[in-house]
């Protein structure tokens, strides 16, 4: 094992006992990367900053005065933007784009210590389950089925943070959620992925998909990393209005491992029709794990379950739609070359139609139809109030006594790349299926690897908090990782 | 609510200010209408008296003093514009 395969956790001790030098866990994960093309999970290395910065944290160990992040490599997904740093986002649109700022949560993890390895593979602004819609190609799963070769999506839209966290590139990543793409690919790749509250991170320079919707959240091989990383992530940002001015805890001391009385609801609409026994089994097994740990197992219902996708590809796409009118070859970005004659709505066209792939073009447009005049009222109103009374489900559930919910956290395990590529767009939205509702009514909701299917691929549960409890959800999450006690890493053959 | 014809797509696309060719319309139309249709289960839905969520979280707009707290980054602003000149994004000609 290399020091890139430590734990946050295990790190930040070893640093703190001199085992090992900051320089030297970051030279381990540069070398790792070095390795691991055929992965395709970092986009843009920043192999001189790292080590600069691992340099830094060195002085500072040495100095006794380590904050907790203190010389640990993480990757950062490309959503985020970072000062100097190519930031695309995924998309042709931003090619060459270096912000002249840095996102609240980077800016944060920085003065927390860490050290940035480079940018992270995703699908173009989010859009996407499987990592295909990037504009730099997939990241590749580092799990393959036993005894095969065929190359597996690492699930999306935060795919390469998932890879390279799940194949020891770098100690923990940044991911961002609006309707599964921490979740969904953290279960993809058997590590853990928490989104957290809306409005427990700050939004600021992280690119728009759907405001009301995104959130960052911390990816990493254990719980207790993701509570370490999302203590340096969180908290009021005045640049963001709708970041919570609320204290944030210290989550890695929540750790208690106990939860003994604790209720715990198995939402009965998450039993779908043809989801694999692997799923259904391990869900039964979840539950099991927290009964035996002393928590109560209550069957409950949230009615309104089978209207989240629909609900949320409405509701999505219209706000990107405004989100993404900013890229019109103006101000950053691409600008399509003109023909003589060409005023500015032809380089508009131009500029979006070249820049953009095909699933951003077809729900930028999507969102434009919900909002126009005449089917705003019929489309985005409704689907407002249709997410009003998701949210209802979930707070009538809780004012029941319930402490955390319990589900699959994805209907499958990794699925081929390409499998997808004649499917319906739709087929593809059903990827979300347990993880949009969270998004939705804006409950923190995490993913745990908790089992291997019958092919060897990684499987997670997931379980959701209430609001603003992400403590109490790291530790449910913290009593059925031990109990599920999924130590599995992939084979490498990269 | 109905179907989204090839009339409709080219609006959209128009709409959305992304050029989208003659030949490509049709399938485009029946692509949107596919995920249309798939929106109208909301239709089954009773949302009588529901008002529509306008933030997941109650929360007030916070509010700032109305001063000026940044400013003077001309050249950072311009930096990653794909054409500027004496300091100002350049577009091609907007009033005839």
């Amino acid at each position: 094992m290399s020091l890139s395969d430590l734990t946050i956790a295990a790190a930040r001790d070893g640093l703190r006992r001199r085992d090992f030098t900051a320089t030297e866990l970051t030279a381990s994960c540069l070398e790792a990367i070095g390795q691991a093309g055929a992965l395709n999970a970092f986009v843009h290395l920043t192999a001189e900053r790292a080590r600069a910065m691992a340099a830094a944290a060195d002085a500072r160990l040495a100095a006794g005065d380590a904050p907790a992040l203190c010389g640990i490599p993480l990757g950062i997904k490309d959503l985020f933007c970072t000062e100097g740093v190519e930031s695309q986002a995924g998309s042709r649109i931003l090619a060459g784009f270096r912000p002249p700022y840095e996102s609240t949560v980077t800016r944060q993890l920085w003065q927390a210590g860490a050290v940035m390895l480079g940018k992270l593979n995703m699908d173009e602004f989010a859009m996407g389950s499987s990592n295909e819609t990037s504009c730099y190609g997939p990241a590749v799963n580092p799990w393959r089925r036993q005894g095969e070769a065929t190359p597996l999506t690492p699930g999306g839209s935060s795919g390469g943070s998932a890879a390279a966290v799940a194949a020891g590139l770098c100690l923990g990543a940044t991911g961002t959620d609006t309707g599964g793409s921490i979740r969904q690919p953290a279960a993809f790749t058997g590590i853990v992925g928490l989104k957290p509250t809306y409005g427990r991170c700050s939004r600021w320079g992280i690119v728009a998909f759907a405001s009301s919707l995104d959130q960052a959240g911390p990816m990493t091989r254990t719980v207790r990393d993701a509570a370490i990383m999302l203590a340096a992530m969180a908290g009021a940002d005045p640049l963001d209005s709708t970041s919570a001015e609320l204290p944030v805890p210290d989550f890695e001391a929540a750790l208690s491992g106990d939860i003994r009385g604790s209720r715990i609801g198995i939402p009965r609409e998450y039993r779908m029709d043809g989801m694999p026994a692997a799923i259904g089994r391990l869900w039964q097994e979840g539950a099991a794990m927290l009964r035996d740990a002393g928590a109560e197992i209550v069957d409950i219902s949230l009615p309104h379950t089978k209207y989240a996708l629909p609900a949320y590809y409405v509701i999505a796409p219209a706000e990107a739609s405004s989100n993404l009118a900013r890229y019109d070859g103006v101000r950053y970005g691409h600008r399509a070359p003109l023909a003589p004659g060409d005023g500015i709505v032809e380089m508009y066209e131009k500029t979006r139609a070249e820049g953009f792939g095909t699933e951003v073009r077809r729900r930028v447009m999507i969102g434009t139809y919900v909002l126009s005049a005449g089917f705003y009222d019929a489309y985005y109103n409704r689907a407002r109030k249709v997410r009003a009374l998701i949210r209802r489900d979930f707070e009538a559930a809780f004012a029941a006594g319930i402490d955390a919910i319990l589900t699959p956290a994805t209907p499958s395990a990794a699925f081929p790349l390409g499998a997808m590529a004649t499917a319906d767009p739709v087929q593809m939205y059903l990827n979300d299926v347990f993880t949009v509702t969270v998004n939705l009514a804006g409950l923190p909701g995490i993913a745990v690897p908790a089992g291997l299917d019958g092919e060897g691929l990684p499987l997670g549960l997931q379980l959701i908090g209430r609001p603003w409890e992400e403590a109490a959800l790291l530790n449910h999450a913290d009593v059925l990782e031990r109990a599920a006690g999924f130590v599995s890493r992939p084979a490498k053959w990269w | 609510m109905s179907a989204i014809d090839t009339d409709t797509a080219r609006k959209v696309a128009r709409l959305a200010r992304i050029r989208v060719a003659e030949d490509r319309l049709p399938a485009l139309a029946a692509e949107l209408s596919g995920i249309l249709a798939f929106m109208e289960q909301l239709n089954e839905v009773d949302v009588t008296g529901v008002e529509p969520m306008v933030s997941v979280t109650p929360m007030r707009l916070k509010r700032r003093a109305d001063v000026v707290a940044d400013g003077g980054r001309q050249a950072a602003v311009l930096a990653n514009a794909p054409e500027a000149a004496e300091g100002f994004f350049a577009v091609p000609k907007v009033v005839e």
